[in-house]
């Protein structure tokens, strides 16, 4: 059996009076490529953000190697640098250049010293293609090229699990490509990735699991041959019927 | 026209015999208003920074506690600071800190208490001004960080403060000015700043109106400059606005630019030799 990294279970989170999260029990192991899909609203960010804490659960654990990330006095930023995060919107740090965008947790986190550092962006710049624009600050590149910069920022920190929220949305067309192209070539060199995605055709071509969520609840998860295949769920009849029938 | 031809001959007469004590003057004025403002500011950022810890429901009772006081303590610092006129927070702080040690405690020297009373004044200001400059930084710049393992403190000093100073510029820049204009009440204590200057060449020449036209002008000399200066550096901080068209971008179909300093584009060679 394959080592299990992360175990959620009995996860909830509202917003108020507003649940967004509903008991969510889910698990990541290592090697897994888990996509989430569901429409807008239905909590599959939120998820995502539990798991990196930047939203505290209502209720609920989060084992990550068997230790609940939860509980008062968890080293949360040690935790954050061994979970890797890519947000839809790059966060990028805006003052600062490609290169030291990659170096600022190795150099400020792991403590490394300057060159350490830099040749481990670098290794990561060049697999993402950006080695030509290290020396640009984010407000000179496309969207697609700062995707690729907060994927090689995430990757420098050789995180345990990867996780994608929404890396594409806020792309045009073009870009889109070339975000699921680095996407596709992680994948094959095996790093854990949990994806949060209106790409249908990536979560049912290129990851080896697919959760289905919808108002707060996981309805239905499995291979993703099987979930876009023979969905079980009308639930999920109905969301992927919507989106195949355009 | 006559008039003008007498200014014009008393401050002629008056540069002539002054000139010396007018720029000693403007030298105290600028030499004050520069260090008063960078404590200021350095002050700012420190209650900028301490009243932007975040509290989370976790914590425990001690560090909330610790944590409301620090918060209410700069909240009274600002109110007032900020609601009292400095020309009375000079004397207030000149001559209270005799009165309240029996005269064992006294000021070292008038310039000391003066650079207090402005500095911890501009501080004031600058705390709400600092305040605000983080609130306006991206949310998803702090989450960047934090997403990467950083504590708050290294998110604020190598992230958010950077970016918050960028916007703060011009009302830093705002607030050196007032400052070298307001610099001017230290008089009360008997500071001999540029105005002090004007107090002492008339008090000898009774020549009002001519000394207070080359006070004007010194004093908008030193504004005008220091305007300039100040737009001239936030320039600095922006970088250049265009840059070179790079080479081609393996992955993408769009165009990029791209300046490459000596160093490194050395190290991006060799990375790309392996």
């Amino acid at each position: 059996m394959r080592e299990q990294i992360l175990e959620v279970s009995h996860l909830s989170k509202s917003f108020g009076k507003n649940v967004v999260l509903k008991d969510i029990d889910f698990s990541v192991s290592k090697g897994d490529v888990t996509s989430i899909i569901g429409a807008s609203g239905s909590g599959k960010s939120t998820l995502l953000r539990c798991i990196n804490l930047l939203e505290t659960p209502t209720a609920g654990s989060i084992l990550f190697h068997d230790q609940d990330i939860t509980k008062r006095g968890y080293n949360v930023p040690a935790y954050r640098a061994k979970v890797g995060m890519v947000f839809q919107s790059f966060n990028l740090f805006n003052n600062m250049t490609v290169l030291d965008n990659c170096m600022a947790g190795l150099r400020k986190v792991m403590h490394q010293d300057r060159d350490t550092a830099e040749q481990t962006a670098l290794a990561y710049l060049d697999k993402v293609g950006m080695l030509p624009y290290i020396n640009a600050k984010p407000r000179q590149i496309s969207g697609g090229q700062k995707q690729r910069v907060a994927i090689a920022r995430a990757l420098a920190m050789e995180p345990e699990v990867l996780l994608f929220d929404e890396p594409t949305s806020a792309l045009d067309p073009q870009m889109v490509g070339e975000v699921l192209d680095v996407m596709k070539t992680l994948v094959r060199e095996g790093l854990t990735m949990l994806v949060v995605t209106h790409e249908m055709a990536f979560a049912r071509d290129v990851s080896s699991r697919t959760v289905f969520m919808k108002d707060g609840i996981i309805w239905e998860e499995g291979a993703p041959e099987q979930i876009f295949g023979t969905p079980e769920r009308p639930e999920t009849k109905e969301f992927l019927s919507r989106f195949f029938d355009r | 026209m006559s008039n003008l031809a007498q200014l014009g001959s008393d401050i002629v007469k008056l540069w002539h015999t002054y000139a010396w004590i007018y720029l000693n003057g403007m030298w105290k004025t600028v030499s004050l208003a520069v260090i008063c403002t960078l404590v200021g500011c350095l002050i700012g950022f420190l209650c900028g920074v301490l009243q932007t810890i975040p509290v989370s429901k976790k914590d425990n009772a001690l560090k909330k506690g610790l944590l409301g006081a620090l918060r209410g303590l700069i909240r009274a610092y600002v109110e007032v600071f900020r609601g009292t006129p400095m020309i009375l927070q000079a004397v207030f702080v000149y001559y209270g800190l005799p009165y309240f040690t029996n005269n064992a405690v006294q000021w070292k020297s008038v310039w000391l208490a003066a650079f207090v009373v402005v500095a911890v004044n501009t501080g004031a200001y600058m705390a709400e001004t600092v305040r605000g400059g983080i609130l306006s930084v991206d949310p998803g710049q702090t989450e960047g960080a934090k997403a990467i393992g950083m504590t708050h403190w290294q998110t604020m000093t190598s992230v958010i403060l950077p970016q918050a100073l960028r916007s703060i510029m011009p009302q830093i820049g705002n607030n050196f000015i007032i400052n070298l204009k307001d610099t001017s009440v230290m008089f009360i204590i008997g500071y001999s700043d540029f105005f002090a200057t004007h107090k002492a060449v008339v008090g000898a020449t009774f020549l009002y109106f001519p000394s207070a036209t080359i006070e004007m002008a010194g004093y908008l000399f030193m504004t005008l400059v220091s305007s300039i200066l100040l737009r001239r550096w936030e320039k600095r901080m922006d970088g250049d606005a265009s840059y070179d068209l790079a080479t081609s971008d393996t992955l993408a179909h769009t165009s990029g630019m791209v300046r490459f300093p000596h160093k490194s584009k050395q190290a991006a060679q060799e990375v790309r030799g392996h």
